[in-house]
């Protein structure tokens, strides 16, 4: 089998592992120790194994940094990889988040920022470009800052140029023209936080991911709703039903099979472990409709929480599914959820995990 | 004129290794000046210790002959001949 190549993204420092088989894993000494990491892209179209990272230094600033032979060396453009223009007056905080585009659009990578901000580089994660059409876009005084930041934390290509955002605080927004304008797509996700009947933008939206079969299905992990949209977004339905509950942060699509998702339940905005005090993922293979709670390897004495970006697939045969806690354990699964070993123990805060089996 | 570098060891590897160094500076150069100077020989040690507004980042801090700039005039405060201008990050994170 060919190796895969797990990414784990900490408070201070990336840590790689790889694997054989997915289930012994190797695990590498830590790289940017005592810097954050908290987005990963792995990028294997055209037979790449370029891996991306938006590190970040709490004195030094966040930087991208690519490498194409697995973390031996690292690139960084001397003028960076990604930075506001002059005329808006801004500075990135944080990258959250580093998304390649479709194996069609091999060039293009993704990348979504803190303060609220999409990006696209169309040389493989080395130069990105600022997306003015969301940066200029008339809702942006009223976007907030979650928890975590006010940042645009998913970026999930699609299809014809059609690219889905999610932001805290904010929503969702979806472009049909690559990035040139934006439109909120929240119908139906509710803002319990905000009073009155829900906004037409200002949910907090943890977490998005788009069908494997049906480009038009997306799914979202809410601040309180999880919820399924049959029409590119127009309009969502909830799919909490069967949930112990409806918060946490990430949300999983399989990528080999239509229907197929994860969420990391969480008890609530005010309690924010695992129910019981038991890490679980939740599976439904009927987009939602129905269910199973999969806990097999994962621990039952666990007051941590997984957060959006460590909860990650690959796209294996079975697919392999990721998770890391807060904690700074990670766990691995090559059969789809069913049972996990541990990969990683005593790391600090995981934030990111990604996973891929290399070309 | 010259004036003393001292750069933190953390960003040893965009100086090329040195953390201390002498500049030249024209006569009525400032903290902005001696940076600028700084960022034309080591663009990534720039974009550490500076923003892409050209904003000192939050917790970095740089003092000429031992006076914070922040207390000073900033990124224009002038820096005198012979000074020494210590860039060290601030006591941040855990």
């Amino acid at each position: 089998m060919a190796t895969t190549l797990l990414a784990i993204g900490t408070r201070k420092g990336l840590w790689l592992a790889t694997s054989e088989d997915r289930r012994d894993w190797s695990l590498s000494a830590p790289h940017f120790l005592m810097t954050e990491v908290p987005s990963i892209g792995i990028d294997t179209r055209d037979r790449r194994r370029r891996l991306m990272v938006g590190v970040r230094s709490e004195h030094f600033g966040p930087t991208v940094l690519h490498s194409d032979d697995l973390g031996q060396t690292w690139d960084e453009p001397a003028g960076g990889a990604i930075g506001f223009p002059d005329d808006t007056g801004a500075a990135v905080e944080r990258i959250w988040q580093l998304q390649p585009d479709s194996a069609d659009r091999s060039g293009v990578v993704w990348a979504g920022c803190e303060p609220i901000s999409v990006w696209r580089s169309d040389d493989g994660g080395e130069s990105f470009a600022l997306c003015r059409g969301l940066w200029d876009h008339p809702h942006r005084s009223e976007w907030g800052a979650g928890y975590g930041g006010a940042a645009a934390h998913s970026v999930v290509p699609g299809p014809e140029g059609t690219v889905h955002v999610a932001m805290s605080t904010g929503g969702v927004y979806r472009t049909r023209d690559g990035g040139a304008s934006w439109q909120p797509r929240n119908s139906g996700i509710s803002a319990y936080f905000l009073p009155g009947p829900a906004p037409e933008f200002g949910q907090c939206v943890h977490k998005i991911a788009r069908d494997a079969a049906d480009p038009r299905r997306l799914y979202a992990q809410n601040h309180h709703g999880v919820y399924r949209s049959d029409d590119d977004g127009d309009s969502w339905t909830s799919i909490a039903d069967g949930l112990p509950s409806d918060f946490g942060f990430a949300m999983l699509a399989d990528p080999r099979r239509g229907g197929r998702i994860w969420v990391v339940p969480l008890v609530a905005d005010g309690e924010r472990i695992p129910p019981g005090g038991e890490l679980a993922v939740h599976r439904s293979d009927d987009a939602g409709a129905t269910w199973r709670r999969l806990a097999t390897g994962l621990p039952t004495h666990e007051y941590n929480a997984v957060l959006r970006d460590a909860a990650a697939v690959d796209a294996g045969d079975p697919v392999g599914v990721y998770v890391g806690t807060r904690r700074g354990e990670v766990y691995a699964s090559a059969d789809e959820g069913e049972s996990f070993r541990t990969v990683a123990s005593h790391l600090p805060d995981v934030l990111c995990v990604r996973a891929a089996v290399l070309p | 004129m010259t004036v003393r570098v001292v750069l933190p060891r953390l960003l040893a590897d965009c100086t090329g290794g040195r953390t201390s160094m002498s500049l030249d500076l024209p006569e009525d150069g400032t903290v902005r000046a001696l940076l600028d100077a700084l960022a034309a020989e080591h663009p990534v040690f720039d974009r550490r210790v500076r923003d892409e507004t050209g904003a000192l980042r939050r917790h970095v801090n740089v003092y000429v002959d031992g006076e914070e700039v922040r207390r000073l005039a900033g990124l224009v405060t002038p820096v005198p001949a012979g000074a020494e201008v210590m860039v060290v990050q601030s006591v941040a994170g855990g």
